[in-house]
């Protein structure tokens, strides 16, 4: 699975790193890391991080 | 509902948010029937929070319309209102007389703002506006663009996000707030204080503890100002009144759902009749559902934040196609707040808690963290530029209450 998230418009509302925090984390300044490719078994979790995030940064996709 | 519980006529009243998610998880999840969305509005759905922020300051303000799902193969009845509802016979009916049938019902009407709170409060045309939609914004941004002198009344998280928008634009602002500091009743004195203080290094004239007793217009009746209750006036050619919002439910009146705090709902979101029983294949989400808040053991107003019309909508479609074998509902409440340039989010419901602590609060660098407990439970998290510190408190939120 690949994870992209557009950084432009993520706004650090957190709601993907509530959903899949196996994926997505903050550094201590607020700005978003995340796991480009992970594990397939994090399919629903990042499918939920993608759903909830308020500015529609995240893309979920099968891996290449 | 047929006794397998897959409806084949599903009406959602409300095309925003909350009804959009609805109608997207439905189809996502295999609802083969007919699906009918009714909106008040003209405009397909859009989001909503960009209104007090982006769209007012912005030079050329981006279209805030929301993605709608390309199978969705919906019937859309936009600008048109629901306007009764037969429980019984299964009806919905709208302001020009058309009658929609259903077996699953969404109720996602949202809200309204308040107002009728000034005497004699003057109107839109005068100058004095509310902001709760797209056409409330269009007018309000024009208002701004033309005027100089901005009052605020409500130093809410929309009337500070207004003030904010009107200093960015360079225009005088005043906010008047009843309450000793902003949003004391919502995130306590010490966040308060904080916002307040936020909001007067932006050069805001912030003003607390008094409230507006009469506007003024002059002989061409726009607004010219306001008279306060300290005795003070204050100057304006603008005036936003932000005190809060009302269930938009007023349409439910004689169908024996008691809906004036909102759609009183199981954790299900299966709208209950006062004694207690649900509506037969009616479901409610978002602003205008008032759903368990474990946090506060049980009842509570709805909090009105984005995340819980999307997480709401979502759980009330699984509900309609899945009745009793749905998922309980459960959610930590989630909402965030720009203004100034910094970014307040918070989880939990911090307005319940009778204790506060802070662990962070540097003004200088504009970072603040503060939780809130209850009985020594933990009830919410508030943070100014530490989204980071978040996660840890949404975790233990987040477990099951004893
Ligand atoms: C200006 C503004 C800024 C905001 N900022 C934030 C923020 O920063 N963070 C945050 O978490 N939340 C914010 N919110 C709150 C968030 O937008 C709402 O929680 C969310 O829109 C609720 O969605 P909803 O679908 O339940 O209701 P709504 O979005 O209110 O939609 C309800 C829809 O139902 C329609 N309707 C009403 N009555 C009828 C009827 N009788 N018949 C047919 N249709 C009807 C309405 O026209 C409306 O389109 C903000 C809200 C506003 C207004
Ligand atoms: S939810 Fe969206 S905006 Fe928020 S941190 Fe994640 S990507 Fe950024």
């Amino acid at each position: 699975m690949q994870i992209t998230v557009d950084l432009d418009l993520c706004e650090s509302h957190g709601s993907c790193v509530f959903a899949a925090p196996g994926i997505f984390s903050f550094d201590d300044d607020d700005y978003l890391l995340y796991e480009p490719a992970p594990d397939d078994g994090l399919r629903g979790a990042a499918e939920k991080a993608a759903a909830s995030c308020p500015v529609r940064a995240i893309t979920v996709a099968a891996a290449p | 509902m047929s006794a397998a519980g897959h409806p084949r006529e599903v009406v959602i009243v409300g095309a925003s948010l909350a009804g959009l998610r609805a109608a997207a998880t439905l189809r996502a999840e295999g609802f083969g029937g007919h699906l009918t969305l009714v909106g008040a509005e003209q405009y397909t759905p859009y989001d909503r929070p960009p209104l007090s922020k982006k769209f007012l300051t912005a030079a050329d303000p981006a279209e805030t319309r929301l993605p709608v799902p390309d199978d969705l193969r919906a019937r859309w009845l936009l600008g048109r209102a629901a306007v009764r509802l037969d429980p019984y016979s299964r009806i919905v009916t709208l302001a020009d007389g058309t009658r929609l049938p259903y077996d699953g019902l969404l109720i996602a009407t949202g809200a309204a703002a308040r107002s009728g709170a000034v005497p004699g409060e003057p109107g839109p045309g005068q100058g004095v506006f509310t902001l709760r939609d797209r056409d409330d914004a269009v007018a309000l941004r024009a208002a701004l663009a033309a005027g100089r002198r901005l009052l605020v009344v409500g130093a809410g998280f929309l009337g500070g996000e207004i003030a904010a928008a009107g200093r960015a634009l360079g225009l005088d602002v005043t906010l008047v707030e009843a309450g000793a500091v902003p949003l004391e009743r919502a995130v306590g004195a010490e966040a308060g204080a904080f916002v307040g203080m936020l909001h007067r290094e932006a050069g805001i004239d912030l003003r607390t503890g008094t409230t507006v007793t009469a506007f003024r217009t002059g002989p061409d009746g726009a607004l010219t100002g306001a008279r306060l209750a300290d005795g003070r006036t204050v100057a304006a050619d603008v005036a936003v009144l932000a005190l809060g919002a009302v269930p938009a439910t007023g349409w439910l009146a004689g169908s024996g759902i008691e809906a004036t705090g909102g759609v009183p709902c199981d954790n299900r979101l299966r709208a209950l009749f006062p004694d207690g029983t649900a509506v037969p294949g009616v479901v409610a989400a978002g602003d205008a559902a008032r759903v368990p808040q474990p946090l506060a053991g049980g009842d509570a107003p709805p909090p009105g934040h984005w995340s819980g019309a999307v997480e709401q909508g979502t759980a009330a479609a699984r509900t309609l196609l899945l009745g009793e074998a749905a998922p309980v509902f459960e959610e930590v409440p989630s909402f965030w707040s720009d203004f100034h340039g910094v970014r307040l989010r918070s989880v939990g419901l911090p307005g319940l808690a009778d204790t506060v602590k802070v662990h962070e609060c540097d003004r200088d660098a504009r970072r603040l963290e503060v939780s809130y407990h209850l009985g020594g439970r933990l009830v919410g998290a508030l943070t100014i530029g530490r989204t980071s510190r978040l996660a840890a408190y949404r975790r233990v939120l987040a477990e099951p209450t004893p």
